[in-house]
C-alpha cells in the first residue's frame, strides 16, 4: 500500500485533497453531521453547561454570577436533604427487595414451561405498557384510604385495614414502591428470560446424576450461568431508583410530611419551583457524582466476587 | 428431548411431590399473574364504563348498575383524550425518525466508513452513556429555552421533544455494533462496483439492518410514549401536550368517571398495540437486554 502513497509535498497538497474527497471524506462529515450535532446540543454540552452553571448564580432574569462553591454549600445544609437522601436510600432498598426477586423468579419458572410460557409471557409484561402515567393515577384511586377503596376492600374481606396508604408517613413509600414493582417486573422478567436461554442445559443432566435437586440445580447451575445479566440489572435498577421522580410527584408530591420527597424531587423544587438553577444543577452534580462512584465501586466489588 | 430439557428432568416428573407440586404452583402462579396483569385492566374496563356513584360507593363490586356507553364519547369530546391522543402520536413518530436519522448515519459513518476522527466520537458518545441522565436535565431545558448561537426558543414546539430523544447514545451504540457485523467483503464489492457513500448506505447497510432497525424504533416509540417529566417542562401549553402530561392535570378536574374513562382510553392503545405485535415486543425487549450486557 505504501507504494501505492504518492509521498507528502507541498505540490501535492491539492491533489492530497482532492483524493481525501474522491475517495468519501467529505461525505463522511455530512454523515456525521446529524449525530455530532445533535450530541453537541443536546448532550455533550448541557453535560458541560450543568458543571458550569453549579458554580454561578443563574435564574435566568440577572445575569449569570460566580459564586464559587456557594451553590454546593446551600444544597449540602438544606435541611430537607438528609430526609430526601435518606428517603431516595429507602425506594431504593425497598425497590431492591420487591422488585428484584420477583421477576427473577418468574423467568426462572416460565423458561420450564415449555408451551405456556408465552402466555405468562404476555400477561406478565401488560402492566409494562401501561403508560406510567396511567398506570400512576390508576393506582392512586386504588390506594384510596377510606373504607371502600379498592384496596382496601379486598383486604376488608380478609378483616384487615382499612389503611391510610399514601396519606401514612410508614405506608406511603412502600405503596409507591409496590406500583412502580407492578409496573417494572413484567420487562425485566423478559430480559432475564432471554437471558436464560443461554444457560447450557446439558449441566443440568451433570448437576443431576451428581444428585443434585430441583432448587440445588436452580441455585448452583441456572443462576450462576446469568450471573452477569442479574448484576448489571441490579445496577442499572439502582441507578434508576436514585433517579426516581414520576412516581413520588404524582403519587404523593413528596409528602405526606416529606416522606417521599426524593432527591430529584428537590432538583425539580430547586429549578421549575425556585428559579434556583444554579442550586439544581450543583444537586444534580452531586447524585451524578454519587452514581458514579456507586458503579465504580460495584463493578470493583462484584468483579472480585466473580473471579472468587 | 433429551437436548430440549430444562431444569426439572423426566425422572424428576414422575416423582409425586413434583407431579402434583408442579401443577400446583403453576396454577397459583397464573392466578397471580392474571390478577396482576390483566386485574387492573378489567377493573379500569368496568369503571370506565360506570357512573361516578358505582365507582366511589362500591369499585369491588362486579357488575355495575347499569353501561355508562356515553363515558367513552363524553372523554373524547369533554375531556378532549383524542387531541392529547394525537400529540402523543406525533411525539412518538417525530422522535422515532430524529433517532432513526441521526443513529443510522452516525453508526454508518462510524463502523462502514471509519473516518480518521471516528474512534474520538465513537468515545465521545461512549463517555455519555456512563454519565447518568440528571445531570443534564436543568442545562438541557436552559439549552432549549434559548439554543446556544441560534439563538431561538423550541419551548411550547414539538422540536423540544423530537432532537434531544435523538441525542441517545445507547441507540447509536447498538446500530453501530450491529453494523460492525456486515462482512466487510460486501461493502468492498459494492464500493469496487463503484457504489457511492450514499447508495452504500441506502441500498446495502440499511437493508441489511432492519431488524435492528425494527428494535430501535419500537424501543423508542415506547420510551416515548412513557415519557413525562421532560415533555411536562418542554410544553406548558395544554394544546401540544401529550397524554402522559395532561391526565393528571385532566384528572384533578373532571368527575371520577369521566377520568375513568380517559384513563382507559389512554391505555387501550397500547394495550391493543402490545398484543397485536407482541411477539416482536417481546423479541425486542429481550434483546435490549442482551445488549446491555
Amino acid at each position: 500500500m505504501s507504494l501505492l502513497r504518492t509521498p507528502q509535498s507541498g505540490r501535492s497538497g491539492i491533489r492530497s485533497l482532492a483524493t481525501w474527497y474522491r475517495s468519501g471524506g467529505l461525505s463522511a462529515i455530512v454523515f456525521a453531521l446529524p449525530l455530532v450535532l445533535t450530541f453537541l446540543y443536546f448532550s455533550w454540552s448541557p453535560i458541560v453547561r450543568g458543571l458550569v452553571l453549579s458554580f454561578q448564580k443563574n435564574n435566568l432574569v440577572t445575569t449569570p454570577e460566580w459564586v464559587g462553591l456557594a451553590n454546593f454549600s446551600y444544597v449540602l445544609t438544606d435541611p430537607q436533604l438528609p430526609q430526601a437522601t435518606v428517603n431516595t436510600l429507602y425506594f431504593a432498598l425497598l425497590a431492591l427487595i420487591f422488585g428484584f426477586p420477583v421477576p427473577l423468579f418468574l423467568a426462572v419458572f416460565i423458561s420450564e414451561l415449555r408451551s405456556a410460557g408465552w402466555l405468562y409471557n404476555v400477561i406478565s409484561y401488560l402492566p409494562a405498557v401501561v403508560p406510567p402515567v396511567a398506570a400512576i393515577l390508576l393506582w392512586k384511586f386504588f390506594y384510596d384510604p377510606s373504607g371502600a377503596g379498592v384496596f382496601n376492600s379486598i383486604l376488608g374481606w380478609f378483616g384487615l385495614g382499612p389503611f391510610a396508604w399514601l396519606n401514612s408517613p410508614d405506608l406511603a413509600m412502600p405503596a409507591i414502591v409496590l406500583e412502580a414493582t407492578w409496573a417494572g417486573a413484567g420487562a425485566t422478567s423478559i430480559i432475564y428470560l432471554a437471558a436464560l436461554t443461554g444457560v447450557r442445559t446439558e449441566l443440568y443432566e451433570a448437576a443431576e446424576l451428581d444428585g443434585a435437586g430441583i432448587w440445588k440445580r436452580v441455585w448452583h447451575v441456572t443462576l450462576p450461568q446469568i450471573r452477569g445479566i442479574i448484576l448489571i440489572m441490579m445496577l442499572l435498577q439502582l441507578i434508576g431508583t436514585f433517579q426516581v421522580f414520576t412516581e413520588p410527584f404524582l403519587f404523593t408530591g413528596g409528602g405526606p410530611d416529606n416522606a417521599t420527597t426524593t432527591i430529584l424531587l428537590l432538583i425539580y423544587r430547586y429549578a421549575f419551583i425556585n428559579g434556583d438553577f444554579g442550586a439544581a444543577t450543583a444537586l444534580s452534580v452531586l447524585l451524578a457524582g454519587v452514581l458514579c462512584v456507586l458503579s465504580v465501586v460495584y463493578h470493583l466489588l462484584t468483579r472480585r466476587w466473580s473471579i472468587t | 428431548m433429551t437436548d430440549e430439557r430444562g431444569i426439572i428432568s423426566v425422572a424428576d416428573r414422575k416423582r409425586p411431590l413434583v407431579r402434583h407440586g408442579l401443577p400446583a404452583i403453576q396454577v397459583l402462579l397464573f392466578v397471580g399473574v392474571v390478577i396482576a396483569g390483566v386485574g387492573p385492566l378489567l377493573w379500569l374496563l368496568k369503571s370506565g364504563l360506570s357512573t361516578s356513584q358505582d365507582i366511589l360507593r362500591g369499585p369491588m363490586q362486579l357488575w355495575p348498575s347499569g353501561i355508562q356507553w356515553q363515558n367513552i364519547p363524553d372523554a373524547w369530546t369533554r375531556v378532549q383524550i383524542g387531541s392529547y391522543l394525537g400529540n402523543t402520536a406525533i411525539i412518538a413518530i417525530g422522535s422515532l425518525l430524529s433517532t432513526l436519522f441521526v443513529c443510522t448515519t452516525g453508526a454508518f459513518v462510524l463502523s462502514v466508513l471509519r473516518p480518521k476522527w471516528g474512534p474520538v466520537v465513537t468515545g465521545a458518545v461512549l463517555a455519555t452513556l456512563f454519565l447518568p441522565g440528571v445531570i443534564s436535565l436543568v442545562p438541557l431545558y436552559l439549552t432549549i429555552l434559548k439554543m446556544p448561537v441560534l439563538g431561538f426558543n423550541l419551548q411550547n414546539t414539538f422540536w423540544a421533544v423530537w432532537l434531544p430523544q435523538a441525542a441517545g447514545a445507547f441507540n447509536i451504540l447498538v446500530m453501530k455494533r450491529y453494523f460492525d457485523s456486515i462482512p466487510r467483503e460486501l461493502i468492498e464489492a459494492a464500493r469496487i462496483d463503484g457504489a457511492s457513500n450514499l447508495r452504500l448506505f441506502t441500498s446495502l447497510v440499511l437493508p441489511l439492518s432492519k431488524p435492528i432497525v425494527g428494535v430501535v424504533a419500537l424501543l423508542t416509540v415506547i420510551g416515548s410514549w412513557k415519557d413525562y417529566l421532560w415533555p411536562l417542562l418542554v410544553l406548558p401549553d395544554p394544546r401540544l401536550q401529550p397524554i402522559s402530561v395532561a391526565l393528571p392535570r385532566v384528572a384533578a378536574t373532571t368527575e371520577i368517571s369521566l377520568q375513568m374513562s380517559a384513563l382507559f382510553l389512554a391505555v387501550l392503545i397500547p394495550v391493543v398495540l402490545f398484543l397485536v405485535f407482541q411477539k416482536q415486543f417481546l423479541k425486542g425487549v429481550g434483546m435490549s437486554g442482551g445488549i446491555k450486557e
